[in-house]
């Protein structure tokens, strides 16, 4: 498919702006752009047309079944794009008044005061756009915190092997030196390599619960209190709260701060890589590091405060994603309290069934039951016959279906890790299972047809190698 | 209750009968029972659509839109032509993931990289990453990709926006790395100044342009004498100036950052916005966050894939360059069909309206007694006046006649102007200020 580039004509375009009404003012020689700006030229038709081929050739939540794991790709409400498209919220300038901005500054206290209620926090942030911002904030916190003690030898961060490559990237954004411990046989979290790890330069742990194997840490209360005791604090990370929201809060099984991906579990679209929100909230002891501003309300007037003296700063500027908030807010107050609840415990059915079907074929790593996501492992496959995790992801192109997460996480071979939400119907999940257990029958039984799907897309394999080799980074 | 979820009883008892279990509440038989909420969380109950938007309706309705607006300071007012929210709010692209599954992720890959090619091109920079999440945040980074064992310390220009200086701060503070500022003179970044404190323990200045207070800084002086003493060179630059002004490259910038919500999106009281990243060929491989690359596929035609992924977190763990994995893929995509739909006419015409009007405002405002420009020198669409008297009590009587006024800084006004503004409201607001400041209305 061309380019807009290939398809720009001179002298083409859109007419959008009227004549200046006023004398045109010059600049200096200086100060003027003596580069050509070689912008393409079209007309609005050829730019409606190219899109429309662009969103042909794009998979969303409305093409189909999603089952990314990790990433919890349920159906984005329209509700919510409707709430984020009224002039009332796109029109307001970041600096107006706060007596002009009430109803922006209302969202902020609201959706901060529910999600402080599920996740069992004190304080929230919405300034962190996106997840690994929010783990980057998170950290912050913890070192902020450590720092105002004058406990300055608290240099270390424990970070689980099964945890997503974000955390021990984001330590080190925050100064960190990353302790790595492995999990133990089930998967979990080895408790005497823990005991093992913390000690007087424990900075504080990171886990996410369930782990990334979608299985809940049974001995969390334990493992809060073991980075507690040795003065260390453990930071929630949110990827996978979508299983228990609702049901259990982080911040009773001890965690001390916790980021939430706005993006996944509560069903903003995520705009093929963003906008996202990665709000970030805390227990009370660790709220006045929070960025700036913090949302205030006194008699039902709300007031954004600025004189926060032990606050980390700013990690972004103005009031994060804020239309991003706003339809996590509008989600919330749809679900309510048995909404939300009843979403987590339909994720974590879905997946329970989802599992069990694809045990037919499929060598599952989770035993028993597993809570949002399970994960196959295509090991014994890629040995005996040569049939890989991309194999079969690339197979299920060509049926309609978005593969799940292929090698990840990384203690896995082969992995795929599946997660189907709770939007999903039954009859859904049962065609899916179809499709996956055809596609495994065939691929033991002729290994060379899966090495060349997919074969219906709209451009096959590409040579990553190439791409890597000799960047091509624009036209 | 509002409800997402489509399976019905019977589709669920199936379900648990299926996998061996009575009732629901067995699946979370893993986790210790004292943790488990009987009565879920402590919000109100769910509501039906109609009582939702009701109550969001009546949250909007609460915030005051102002129909004309001399306020930027980092968020500007542009005008967004109709076909960027037609494409932008398709649902396939709304609702689709990183572009992970090239094959069926083509829509989203091309459309970054053309985003990469019209940042380039307004740039002049030879490469762009896929976007970052905002303006502050694009500076933060550039600021660690300067970074190394010797060199440390990050200049930065007090003229820039007070968000950047903040979140610079903020990032430099966790990565234990120094921050100072380089002092304004007359408006500008004092390059008298800036040259006394390039030391070896320098990684990079950054220079905001046009800067804060609007006024043009020597956008090139300040690069050479950076590079003269081995140092990184960041420029800050507004996406619809560039248009007009000498490009980052031709400054002899090493990274051109910027906010990029000019560029289509709306205020939305501050976000999502658009941070934006172009590097020289040098620098390209410590960009941070996603890139996208031209490659063929199996069949030897053309396809696009992310790239360059041995920078990435996913791969490199603790030695990753950023955490980033988001990029604001949405955002960038507006800004691309912004620009199109401008083209390059369309883009100047932008910027030359933008700029033109706040001169005739500033001349129009300057004959106002008191309201003189707090610095000479060239300026783009924003500028600083005097305030002769309580600007808040100045800028309240301006709301209640429908105008956001500009921005109080340290005793003056910094005002904005954009294509929005026409001369019949800018002379409204010269005589709405003569009125009540000549009168003696407001002291």
């Amino acid at each position: 498919m061309e380019l807009l580039f290939e398809k720009s004509i001179k002298g083409r375009g859109c007419s959008i702006l009227p004549e200046c009404d006023v004398e045109t003012a010059a600049l200096s020689e200086g100060q003027m752009r003596q580069q050509e700006l070689p912008l393409p030229q079209l007309s609005e038709n050829d730019l409606s047309r190219h899109y429309s081929a662009l969103e042909r050739r794009t998979h969303g939540v409305n093409n189909g079944f999603y089952p990314l794991g990790s990433c919890t790709m349920k159906y984005n409400p329209k509700i919510n794009e409707w709430a984020a498209a009224l002039s009332g919220f796109t029109q307001v300038h970041p600096l107006q008044p706060d007596d002009t901005v009430q109803g922006s500054l209302k969202v902020l206290h609201l959706a901060s005061k529910y999600l402080c209620e599920i996740t069992g926090m004190a304080a929230m942030t919405f300034q962190p756009a996106a997840g690994a911002h929010g783990e980057l904030t998170g950290v912050m916190l913890i070192k902020k915190y450590h720092e105002d003690r004058k406990d300055y030898g608290r240099k270390k961060i424990i970070v689980p092997g099964s945890a997503h490559g974000t955390n021990p990237a984001t330590a080190v954004m925050a100064g960190m030196t990353v302790v790595s411990i492995p999990s133990a046989p089930d998967g979990c979290v080895d408790i005497e390599k823990l005991k093992g790890a913390v000690g007087e330069d424990t900075a504080g742990l990171m886990l996410t619960n369930p782990n990334t194997l979608g299985i809940f840490e049974k001995d969390i209360l334990e493992i809060t209190k073991i980075v507690h005791d040795a003065g260390g604090l453990v930071y929630y990370d949110g990827a996978n709260l979508n299983a228990i929201m609702g049901i259990i809060r982080p911040g009773d099984m001890g965690f001390d701060c916790v980021h939430l991906n706005l993006h996944k579990t509560f069903s903003t679209p995520h705009g093929g890589g963003g906008p996202g929100s990665g709000a970030v909230g805390c227990k009370e002891f660790l709220a006045p590091y929070l960025p700036k501003p913090n949302i205030s309300v006194c008699d039902d007037v709300y007031y954004q405060q600025y004189d926060c003296p032990q606050s980390i700063g700013k990690v972004k500027s103005f009031n994060g994603n804020f239309l991003v908030t706003l339809k996590a807010l509008t989600y919330i107050i749809t679900l309510g309290s048995e909404g939300i609840t009843d979403a987590a415990k339909n994720a974590v059915l879905n997946a329970n069934y989802l599992m069990k079907r694809l045990a037919e074929c499929y060598s599952i790593t989770n035993k028993g039951i597993c809570m949002h996501e399970f994960v196959i492992t295509l090991e014994k496959e890629a040995k005996e016959k040569g049939v890989t995790a991309m194999d079969i992801a690339k197979a299920l192109l060509d049926k309609g279906i978005h593969p799940p997460t292929m090698y990840f996480p990384l203690i896995v071979h082969e992995a795929l890790m599946v997660e189907p939400t709770e939007t999903e119907g039954k009859e859904v999940l049962d065609e899916a299972a179809e499709v996956f257990l055809s596609i495994y029958r065939q691929a033991i039984e002729d290994p060379e047809w899966v090495h060349h799907t997919p074969k219906s897309t709209p451009v096959g394999r590409p040579d990553e190698v190439r791409a890597a080799r000799n960047p091509v980074l624009h036209y | 209750m509002g409800s997402y979820i489509p399976s019905n009883e019977t589709q669920r008892q199936e379900m648990l009968d299926a996998i061996g279990l009575a009732v629901v509440e067995e699946l979370y038989s893993q986790a210790p029972p004292n943790l488990i909420l009987s009565d879920g969380p402590n919000i109100p109950e769910g509501k039906s659509e109609l009582e939702v938007s009701r109550m969001i309706s009546g949250m909007a309705e609460e915030n005051v839109i102002f129909p004309t607006i001399y306020r930027g300071a980092g968020a500007y007012r542009h005008y967004i032509p109709s076909i960027v929210n037609a494409i932008v709010s398709k649902e396939t692209f709304v609702t689709a993931y990183t572009p992970y599954q090239a094959e069926i992720s083509q829509g989203i890959l091309q459309s970054i990289f053309e985003y990469q090619t019209m940042i380039c091109q307004l740039t002049g920079m030879e490469t762009s990453n896929a976007s970052v999440y905002d303006g502050a945040t694009a500076a933060a980074e550039a600021v660690a990709m300067c970074r190394d064992r010797k060199r440390t310390k990050a200049l930065v220009s007090a003229a820039a926006h007070p968000d950047v200086i903040e979140t610079i701060k903020t990032y430099c503070w966790a990565g234990n790395a120094k921050v100072e500022l380089i002092p304004v003179k007359d408006g500008v970044t004092d390059i008298e100044a800036l040259e006394l404190m390039l030391d070896t323990e320098a990684a990079c200045v950054y220079i905001q342009q046009p800067n804060y207070y609007g006024m043009l800084e020597d956008g090139e002086r300040a690069g050479e004498i950076a590079h003269g003493q081995g140092v990184k060179y960041i420029m800050g630059i507004n996406p619809i100036a560039a248009a007009i002004l000498k490009t980052p490259a031709k400054c002899g910038a090493d990274i051109a950052v910027g906010e990029g919500q000019p560029l289509g999106m709306p205020l939305s009281f501050g976000g999502p916005y658009l941070g934006f990243m172009a590097a020289n060929k040098a620098m390209t491989r410590k960009l941070p966050g996603r890139i996208v690359g031209e490659t063929r596929d199996s069949n030897g035609e053309r396809a696009f894939v992310l790239t360059l992924q041995a920078r990435e977190q996913h791969i490199r763990r603790e030695k990753a360059s950023s955490n980033i994995c988001s990029n604001q893929a949405l955002c960038a995509m507006t800004a691309a069909v912004y620009m199109a739909a401008m083209g390059p006419d369309g883009m100047k015409e932008a910027a030359a309206q933008s700029m033109s009007k706040a001169h005739y405002l500033a001349s129009g405002l300057n004959e106002i007694k008191g309201f003189g420009l707090r610095y000479i020198g060239e300026y783009f669409n924003e500028f600083v006046t005097e305030c002769p008297c309580d600007s808040g009590k100045l800028l309240k009587h301006l709301e209640s006649k429908g105008i956001l006024g500009g921005l109080p800084i340290a005793g003056g006004i910094l005002w904005c102007t954009t294509e929005m503004n026409t001369k019949a409201e800018m002379d409204e607001l010269i005589s709405l200020v003569k009125e009540v400041c000549a009168n003696g209305i407001i002291v």
